[in-house]
């Protein structure tokens, strides 16, 4: 199931958390909303999944306008971060709720069967007759997700689904949500505030900040072109020089860089931490070292250029240079934004 | 270090004479307190004879007054329960104008004093009151009536159900009956599968305290019901009325039966309270820092046993 949304706006109170965002994710795909802390992906998840209702704009379903659909009649499989599993239910009777109260009626033989194949699809058959209360978080999140896959969701939405658990789990767990995916089809949207996440797991990222879509593309597209300093910064760690363009050519320190496109004035020169070369000496933005991080597969330098802007990079752990020493930077890999009026 | 070890000087109360005092103190007062004057209820009671005990008991205005207490209670207690579900309900469920000002607005009985109540109650519906005329002359009566002893309890017992259920409600979140209704349930299924069989035990240990209040009430009945012998007098304000009459023993009889319902309570009250309901508050089991044993922590792609 296709969806789309057309220019939607939340405001709660005077808070406008959502402003104008449209976004089309293909049936079967699956696309990640990836944003800081409250750049509003939760309320968007909530109105494409009928918990909240937009202000403005439009959801389309389909060729269906969704919008006004209340959430029990929308067919939306949602995991919620907590899990929101029933206590007092076991995990059968967890992932049988959904059948039990739909409309088609099933008989009690057919839902027992169905919760025997998603125990089995979510890979805790055994676990049928105990409490949420009685088994892991990783666990909890798995029967979260079999009970919404219970009712043949057109399509999923999982808000933050691994985001209380710990980073061994989390990674096996997104791993095994891809498989899942490709296994199922379903078209699936879900919220990480994890670049990681978004990036390992995702067919498409969609990069929030303030309410409003930034970009969105592949993880290749956001990787490797962002767009604007913004995503460069949060999708990983990021240097930042000052510079200043004429004529598309960018210039820090008497070096100069490519800048086509970027208009003249003052700008910002950003680059990753494993994109520069030290030279002891050379032709290069001068600098010295003031501090040497080691790590178990690299070191990390910390560094100020001969006019006093700190820049960081990492270097393989034979590193030689220590504190004091002097040489110069290459960068590779630069990228130029204009600095924006505030 | 020794030294100064035990030179340390002693933590509250740590000291043996001071502890003692305290604890003697406290068992002194209790005794004197709560424990003397109830004893003294089921004393007195049988102080002529069981024979006597019974025929007081079975006297026909006491057992009028249990009847209109009972009564009362039958009515009062299911409809604050309903009040206090759907109060506890909108306020924590929904995102209304006014939300806030509901919640201090149902704590008002708590605040007020019984009596004040009552004479409200007699300010609105007695016959110089607002609409004392023309509840006259649709011949109904209200005052010194059942329905006015009813309206006066349910305005004492308002909260009662209310503020057990508002704070677990609050605790527990929208989570579950947002994941019930995106699953496809009905308003009314999420609240009986969903909703209720989480609340049950804070429910009904409301439920028990606004009964025992409702049979207890004194104050804001005595005021609208008139004080009429073997018509509308309630338990309590017939136990008065004994009193007056010197009939000391017949009197404490009747408060035995108070006294025996409170007992219930009591133990009702604690079974429940072991049962998380009361200000013990549970943990919140939609919350991340659930409380349960975490029995293992399987790597996905491991099949369980
Ligand atoms: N019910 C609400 N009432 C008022 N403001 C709200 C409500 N829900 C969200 N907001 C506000 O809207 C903004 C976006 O919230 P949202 O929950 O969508 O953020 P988020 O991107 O999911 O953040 P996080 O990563 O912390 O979960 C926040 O500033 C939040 O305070
Ligand atoms: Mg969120």
């Amino acid at each position: 199931m296709k969806i789309r949304l057309d220019t939607i706006v939340k405001t709660f109170d005077t808070f406008r958390a959502v402003h104008g965002v449209s976004l089309e994710i293909g049936s079967g795909e699956l696309v990640a909303l990836l944003g800081p802390s409250g750049s509003g992906k939760t309320t968007i998840l909530r109105m494409v999944a009928g918990l909240e209702y937009p202000d403005e704009g439009a959801i389309f379903f389909g060729e269906e306008n969704a919008t006004d659909i209340e959430v029990r009649h929308r067919g939306v499989g949602f995991v919620f971060q907590h899990y929101a599993l029933f206590p007092h239910m076991t995990i059968g009777e967890n992932i049988a709720f959904g059948m039990k109260v739909s409309k088609t009626r099933r008989s009690a033989a057919e839902i027992t069967e169905r919760v025997a194949d998603l125990l089995r699809l979510v890979q805790l058959d055994g676990l049928k007759d105990r409490f949420p209360a009685q088994i892991s978080g990783g666990q909890r999140q798995r029967v979260a997700l079999a009970r919404a896959l219970a009712v043949d969701p057109k399509v999923l939405l999982l808000d933050e689904p691994f985001g209380a658990l710990d980073a061994n789990v989390r990674r096996d767990l997104r791993r095994w949500l891809r498989k899942i995916h490709e296994e199922l089809g379903i078209t699936t949207l879900f919220v990480t505030h994890d670049q990681a996440e978004a990036l390992d797991l995702a067919d498409r990222v969609v990069i929030l900040d303030k309410g409003r879509i930034v970009q969105t593309g592949t993880p290749e597209e956001v990787c490797r072109a962002p767009e604007n300093a913004f995503v460069m910064n949060f999708l990983g760690d990021a240097n930042r020089l000052k510079a200043t363009v004429t004529a598309g050519r960018a210039s820090v320190n008497e070096i100069t860089f490519d800048a086509a496109g970027v208009p003249d004035g003052p700008a910002e020169l950003f680059f990753r931490p494993a994109d520069i070369i030290w030279r002891e000496d050379g032709a290069g933005i001068p600098a010295v070292i003031l501090r040497v991080i080691d790590r178990p597969d690299s070191k990390r330098i910390l560094a100020v250029t001969a006019d006093g802007q700190h820049v960081e990079f990492d270097t393989a752990p034979e590193f030689p240079f220590r504190t004091t020493a002097r040489g110069t930077l290459e960068i590779l890999r630069p990228r130029v934004f204009s600095i924006t009026p505030a | 270090m020794t030294t100064s070890r035990t030179r340390r000087p002693p933590r509250i109360g740590e000291k043996p004479v001071f502890r003692n005092t305290l604890i003697a103190v406290v068992l002194v007062l209790v005794a004197l307190v709560i424990v003397a004057p109830l004893a003294i209820i089921g004393v007195q009671a049988f102080s002529k004879g069981a024979a006597f005990f019974a025929k007081s008991i079975t006297d026909r205005d006491t057992v009028h007054a249990i009847w209109m207490t009972a009564l009362t209670a039958l009515i009062a207690v299911p409809i604050n329960t309903i009040f206090g579900v759907a109060a506890a309900w909108a306020i924590t469920k929904f995102d209304f104008p006014g939300r806030r000002l509901l919640l201090v607005v149902i704590e008002i009985p708590f605040s007020v004093s019984p009596i004040v109540a009552g004479v409200a109650y007699l300010f609105v519906y007695g016959l110089q009151g607002l609409f004392g005329e023309a509840l006259q002359s649709a011949d109904m009566k209200i005052l010194f009536a059942l329905p006015g002893i009813v309206l006066a309890s349910l305005f004492v017992t308002a909260p009662f159900v209310a503020r057990e259920l508002i704070p677990l409600m609050q605790a527990q979140g929208r989570d579950l009956e947002e994941a019930a209704t995106s699953l496809g349930a009905s308003g009314w299924r999420t609240f009986f599968s969903v909703t209720l069989p989480n609340i049950k035990w804070a429910l009904l240990y409301g439920v028990i305290l606004c009964n025992s209040r409702v049979m207890g009430e004194f104050g804001a009945v005595s005021v609208v019901s008139g004080n009429i012998r073997g018509q509308t007098n309630t338990l309590p304000l017939h136990i008065e009325l004994l009193y007056h009459d010197y009939n000391a023993v017949g009197a404490f009889a009747a408060a035995s039966i108070l006294a025996s319902l409170a007992i219930v309570t009591l133990i009702a009250k604690v079974a429940l309270e072991r049962r998380g309901a009361g200000r013990i508050r549970r943990p919140a089991l939609t919350g991340p820092a659930l409380a349960g044993p975490k029995l293992e922590t399987t790597e996905p792609g491991i099949s369980q046993p």
